[in-house]
């Protein structure tokens, strides 16, 4: 990499002017996409090694507020373009939140109306957002999780199959699609083609399957990783455990080099870090992301490792996040650290 | 006494899949020491190392959450019902 050989490396994220908001829009459908890539300079600072660094894609600039937006927007075009969403029906799917938030956005923004499958459990902002977007919430027992919102789905579906459209992010290839057209692209342009690692978390896996797929296409060489919680009982708003959970179609395992599972108080240490330390306030699931990208960079000589942190933290401010937490130390992530340095030892 | 706990789907590995058990003790602590003598595993999953609850967790007694009540030290008598539910639904 010849940018880390000199004193003073410019960011690749500077280095490609094409990646810029679009001036004007017609529609908020053309705002999704080409999201910033941020370096975590700070909190990762005498953490890595010097031609190791970490950059993460900031999906809480899409104009829903999540990475759902590109997933959302991708299976209604193709939805529409196959014709099996039309003028009458009603977009239907289950979701925990952000890719309902997308569904209901692009449902107004192209006058379908949306009803969406949620366990009651979600967090009050997300449920307030779908509203707001004119979308219709149905609440399943939060007993049974997200799973339990996809089986309630299913049977709604099944009783008048005319009424909907179900795009079905767990098992629609737009979804990894989407992130194979647009994310990954992104990614590799900002990067100037040098990202080595690409880490994302595992909700329905598209971010992590259609970007990795793309940015293998383009280099072989990159490593692609998934982030998933480290028991089924969590506490990772949009990550899935996937030996606990209903696996997704559109999840294949055979093309991730690795998994590696986060523990949810470290995810939570994170988000305070970040917010400290980067000026960074993101959700959970971002946390975890950055738990994992920083466990891999660590891992490093020299390599460009690409997290994506899902969504902004304004969302989760009423949710367990929040509870108990204290002004964050940066011994904390010394002691994070630490821990898998002790875990490292044991192994060897 | 024997109270109802609800046990959402991830804990129910400890519980044989089995949704709702029974559990003996006066506080929702003594209930959760109780869970864990009956289905040993359980109680990790709900409290740290601190023996606090853990932040993820969500205990409500009659419906009620428990962090507005007294906590671990809520009490607990015939009848009542307790229900664990993750803070987050999973998924996307």
């Amino acid at each position: 990499m010849a940018t880390t050989s000199r004193s003073s490396p410019p960011s690749p994220a500077d280095a490609n002017r094409t990646i810029v908001p679009v001036a004007r829009a017609r529609s908020v459908l053309e705002l999704i996409g080409n999201t910033p890539l941020l370096e975590i300079g700070r909190l990762t600072a005498g953490l890595l090694r010097p031609g190791v660094r970490i950059f993460a894609k900031l999906e809480g600039f899409n104009p829903g507020g999540s990475v759902k937006d590109r997933a959302a927007r991708k299976m209604v075009e193709v939805g529409l373009a196959r014709g099996d969403l039309r003028p009458g029906k009603v977009i239907l799917d289950s979701t925990s939140g952000n890719t309902g938030i997308a569904l209901a956005m692009v449902g107004a923004a192209l006058g379908y109306p949306v009803e969406l499958v949620m366990a009651s459990n979600v967090s009050r902002e997300r449920k307030k957002i779908i509203e707001a977007f004119g979308a219709t919430p149905i609440y399943s027992d939060p007993l049974e999780g997200s799973d339990g919102a996809i089986v309630l789905c299913r049977k709604i579906l099944e009783e008048d199959p005319e009424r909907y459209f179900k795009p079905d992010q767990y098992n629609n290839e737009a979804n990894p699609l989407a992130h194979f057209e647009t994310t990954g692209p992104e990614i590799w342009r900002q990067t100037a083609g040098a990202v080595t690692h690409f880490v994302a978390g595992i909700g329905t896996s598209g971010t992590v399957m259609g970007t990795g797929r793309y940015l293998k296409s383009r280099n072989p060489a990159v490593k692609v990783i998934a982030v998933e919680p480290d028991d089924p009982m969590h506490g990772l708003e949009g990550l899935k455990h996937m030996a606990s959970s209903i696996v997704p179609g559109i999840y294949h395992e055979g093309e991730l080099d690795d998994k590696i599972g986060i523990s949810t108080e470290d995810a939570y240490e994170m988000v305070y870090g970040l917010g400290q330390i980067e000026g960074l306030l993101v959700g959970q699931s971002s946390g975890a992301a950055m738990v994992a990208a920083l466990k891999v960079a660590r891992s490093l000589r020299e390599g460009y490792v690409v997290t994506v942190f899902s969504d902004f933290g304004d969302k989760y401010l009423s949710t367990n996040l929040w509870i108990g937490w204290q002004q964050w130390r940066r011994e904390r992530l010394e002691q994070l650290v630490s821990k898998w340095n002790e875990s490292a030892s044991a192994t060897t | 006494m024997a109270i109802k706990v609800r046990v959402p789907t991830p804990l129910r590995r400890f519980t044989a899949g089995v949704d709702e058990v029974t559990a003996s003790g006066d506080s929702v602590k003594a209930i959760i020491a109780d869970l864990e003598r009956r289905h040993p595993g359980i109680g990790e999953r709900l409290l740290d190392e601190k023996g606090e609850l853990r932040r993820f967790v969500n205990v409500y007694l009659n419906g009620d959450d428990i962090r507005f009540l007294s906590q671990l030290d809520s009490k607990v008598k015939d009848g009542d019902d307790i229900s664990i539910v993750p803070a987050i639904a999973g998924g996307r």
